[in-house]
């Protein structure tokens, strides 16, 4: 069940570059939140009234730790939050991975992607395989949280200038990493070669996408991505029926 | 305190409705809202067949509202009587049902194909403006409107209300051609087209370039077309466009609305619709209304 919930900020601090870390006391939502969901955070300004999507990075009891990047107004104003402010937000929104602990799992995240994967590697119990790729070393988040969960940490930069030189998928190659499933987020241009990599590999490949939202919720009907129906293809909401998705499914464009 | 109002002999006890397309079937908005509160539900655009829509981006942001250009992506006429009017009516709340077509042939099949099921009121979507064909291109045009409004309103056995475009230079004009089709009550203002361009990627934010403008800052226009036609027709009008409170509300009823919608506002506030009823109940009370007639088209 999905409410709208007047969040405290509990902290607020700017980890690297324009990439912030937020936790909230959020209990209703906090207490439906699964891995891959995300919540949608009210600015409380009348010209910017839409909500921003943002992945939950980490389900912390009665609480939620978002990890985001600032790109435009909206999440400006977060970043300029502090300890005892509030802010609406409604959540969780659309549907998690699909966990399955049996399997023995890759999580893969390029740039922002990065942070849902940390509830999801907690939640398959700390010991997989994560692959974390950015265009530069500031951009790359996270790193020695998911070592301390156990997790065997492969990364990667287009610059070279932390870890392999070169994109995620060139390093799943060059490292030839299989698991029976993948967990992804991030840019679309790394999911569509991931999802290639897994039908190689003969991998599961869960892809985590993104899209200009209104309502968070599925009645806007803006945030669609073609997937695939028969011979054919529909438009299924980002928002609702996602945002993750079996990478085979989707048309790549 | 009566908060009842009587559109073309369906009675609503209230006078607020949603937008179609901001609304869904109201499955989604269940959630934040009890559905038995609102005068009605106008469902999002059905279409004789499903229609995919058109390609992401839809949605842009702009100040004080939005842009969508979701081009009436739905499921079809046979799914919305199957699935969709089963949910709404285990609600006490009026099923109000958007039409779409590309042509009037289709426009047509659709409220054929509605004949007998159970909703309340129909509305005919003449002024979407992210269609190529049908949509505003109908909307527009006062000789078009009157030969798609006869054409339809020929097969309803609801009645029917016209929904016409603010993206014409004398919205009294094609208010009274739809009138004279056989509208029988109006629904304004549809999205303005409007634009927004991403000056880092040098390139419109929407795939189709141009969209359709909602949310609050559309809202005194809005109020200007509705305040015109309720001065120009005798049928009763929905207005709509922008509305967010109660204050709103009361604003467009004061223009002479007969009903008004809520549409942009449930996105960023999912209990909007309810708001505003407590509100327009709220301000009766402190204000000593007990019908609405007695502020309705107050202003002359």
């Amino acid at each position: 069940m999905k409410s709208v919930e007047t969040a405290k900020v509990i902290s607020s601090r700017n980890i690297t570059a324009n990439i912030y870390d937020l936790v909230l006391e959020c209990p209703k939502i906090a207490s439906e939140a699964v891995p891959g969901q995300f919540v949608e955070v009210y600015t409380g300004r009348s010209d910017l009234l839409l909500a921003r999507p943002i992945s939950i990075c980490e389900i912390l009891g009665n609480r939620l730790r978002l990890v985001y990047q600032v790109v435009g107004k909206g999440t400006e104003i977060f970043s300029k939050l502090g300890l005892g402010d509030e802010l609406r937000i409604l959540g969780p929104c659309g549907n998690g991975y699909k966990l399955n602990k049996e399997k023995s799992a890759l999580l893969v995240g390029g740039g922002i992607g990065i942070p849902p994967l940390l509830e999801t590697a907690k939640q398959l119990g700390g010991k997989v395989t994560v692959v974390l790729a950015a265009r530069t070393k500031d951009l790359l988040v996270l790193e020695d949280e998911f070592a301390k969960l156990g997790a065997k940490v492969y990364t990667a930069t287009d610059d070279g200038s932390v870890g392999f030189k070169g994109n995620a998928v060139e390093l799943l190659r060059q490292e030839d990493l299989k698991a029976d499933v993948i967990y992804s987020c991030g840019p679309k241009i790394m999911l569509k070669f991931l999802t290639e990599y897994a039908i190689e590999k003969n991998m599961e490949c869960q892809v985590s996408m993104e899209e200009r939202m209104a309502c968070g919720i599925g009645a806007c009907v803006g945030c669609v991505v073609k997937i695939k129906n028969g011979d054919d293809w529909e438009h299924k909401k980002v928002c609702k029926d996602g945002p993750v998705f079996e990478g085979r499914e989707v048309v790549w464009e | 305190m009566n908060t009842k109002v009587n559109i073309c002999g369906v009675e609503f006890k209230n006078p607020v409705m949603t937008a179609s397309g901001t609304f869904g079937s109201g499955r989604e908005y269940s959630e934040f809202v009890d559905l038995n509160r609102l005068g009605g539900v106008v469902v999002k655009g059905v279409a004789d067949k499903p229609w995919k829509g058109n390609d992401a981006p839809r949605i842009a942001e702009v100040y004080g509202g939005m842009l969508n250009s979701v081009g009436l992506q739905n499921p079809g006429v046979d799914y919305f009587i199957k699935e969709d009017i089963p949910f709404l009516r285990q609600y006490d709340t009026n099923i109000i049902v958007n039409v779409c077509g590309h042509s009037i042939e289709e426009y047509v099949n659709v409220v054929k194909r509605l004949r007998g099921e159970d909703v309340d009121m129909l509305e005919l979507n003449i002024s979407c403006p992210n269609v190529s064909e049908g949509g505003m291109a109908f909307g527009t045009d006062c000789t078009m409107i009157e030969n798609v409004v006869s054409a339809v309103k020929k097969e309803a056995d609801k009645p029917l209300i016209v929904k016409l475009s603010p993206n014409v230079t004398d919205i009294t004009e094609t208010a009274k051609a739809a009138v004279s089709g056989g509208a029988d009550a109006l629904s304004l203002i549809n999205t303005l087209t409007g634009m927004k361009i991403d000056i880092y990627k040098r390139k419109p934010v929407l795939s189709r370039k141009i969209g359709g403008m909602s949310g609050p800052a559309v809202k005194p226009v809005a109020l200007r077309m509705v305040y015109q036609v309720c001065k120009c027709v005798d049928v009763p009008v929905i207005g709509l466009g922008g509305i967010s409170t109660a204050e709103d509300a009361i604003e467009f009823i004061m223009a002479g609305a007969a009903g008004i919608a809520i549409g942009t506002a449930n996105f960023f506030n999912p209990t909007a619709t309810v708001n505003v009823i407590e509100g327009i109940e709220k301000f009766m009370l402190e204000h000593g209304i007990n019908d609405l007639s007695e502020i309705r088209g107050i202003i002359d």
